[in-house]
């Protein structure tokens, strides 16, 4: 294994950058905290991550369980549930997303401003799950959006919402803001909004987007 | 705190200027975000008026039934009315001629209102 910061561009914003982690937590324990920009950006942002509140179906009550005093979402800085997708950060797509309301979906991950990421809570927003064979359910919602985090479980139970939240942090704190590895909201190219499939005659017309999703292959023996 | 003990609005001041900083700071800050890091990526439906989900259908200019404005227009009556209506009793028995004068005249001109509305035909809705 090559040190991975060797491959990485330059770093504009070496405030941090030059000291071992070694050190830096040295520096913490006498009572001085060093950062870098990126680093407060992004803990920042993985603090007060507000999603959207939008329930599907039955993983929506797991969901509503999740930010009630047992649970606690607000613990993670992610109780604040938005109505408006225009001040959401996170889609929890939460159920089973059927054929007449994947167009809607969609349209409300347009409508969410970048940076934004998205949850797929349950066998059902995965993969269709226990309705995967039916002709009216979505076989995933990862066809049409970008997915960050899957969560399994028919329905999970609001502990695997929140470690599935935290798996999201740990990946917004991972996010760099330079380099090959930007992150995808940084970059101007990325696009923000996706196609909204039609309802066709007997399917959503296109069945899935092509730059997100392939349908995977059985290798077959000759 | 010594300076500000001189006038003693002095603290609006600092309000006032606590007020306009904070959100002219945060304005600030998200433009610089913007025009560094932060590409902003706009689109038909990222602008788009309605945020349910749905596609916004028809046009917002449209034309709807002002009947209930005259029915605003009638309770206004008696909400003036009212108002002046209730001092008025109270002191009743103690007003000058002129006073009275000026009261009845008042509520003939609001019943007057009332009577030509009732002739139109506008207390029945239809």
């Amino acid at each position: 294994m090559s040190d991975p910061s060797s491959t990485r561009a330059p770093d504009p914003f070496p405030a941090a950058g030059n000291l071992s982690d070694a050190e830096r937590e040295d520096l913490r324990r006498h009572g001085i905290l060093l950062t870098s920009l990126e680093e407060l950006y992004n803990w920042g942002r993985s603090n007060s991550i507000w999603p959207l509140q939008f329930g599907l179906a039955c993983c929506a009550i797991e969901m509503i369980a999740a930010a009630t005093a047992r649970f606690d979402i607000a613990r993670f800085g992610a109780e604040i549930f938005r109505p408006s997708p225009r001040q959401a950060d996170l889609m929890i797509v939460s159920g089973t997303v059927t054929k007449k309301m994947a167009p809607l979906v969609v349209r409300l991950w347009n409508q969410m401003p970048e940076p934004k990421y998205c949850i797929a809570m349950g066998a059902c927003a995965i993969s269709g799950g226990p309705f995967k064979q039916g002709y009216n359910v979505l076989k995933g919602i990862d066809r049409y959006i970008p997915v960050d985090i899957y969560i399994p479980g028919c329905p999970p139970r609001p502990e695997a919402l929140l470690h599935g939240l935290t798996q999201l942090q740990a990946q917004i704190k991972g996010e760099r803001m330079s380099g090959p590895d930007t992150a995808r909201h940084l970059r101007p190219e990325e696009p923000s909004e996706f196609p909204i499939p039609d309802y066709g005659a007997h399917d959503l017309e296109p069945p899935r987007n092509p730059d997100l999703f392939q349908p995977p292959s059985l290798p077959r023996k000759a | 705190m010594h300076t500000m003990g001189e006038h003693p609005h002095g603290f609006l001041a600092l309000f006032l200027s606590v007020a306009l900083a904070f959100p002219l700071i945060m304005l600030g800050v998200a433009w610089l975000w913007v025009r560094f890091f932060q590409p902003a990526k706009p689109g038909p439906q990222k602008n788009a008026t309605y945020e349910c989900g749905l596609e916004a259908s028809g046009d917002s200019w449209i034309q709807f039934k002002a009947h209930y404005y005259l029915y605003a227009i009638l309770f206004l009556i008696f909400d003036v009315e009212v108002l002046f209506l209730l001092p008025f009793a109270v002191a009743l028995t103690d007003l000058s001629s002129g006073a009275l004068i000026a009261m009845l005249v008042f509520i003939l001109l609001l019943a007057e209102g009332l009577v030509w509305a009732w002739n139109r035909g506008h207390l029945e809705w239809k």
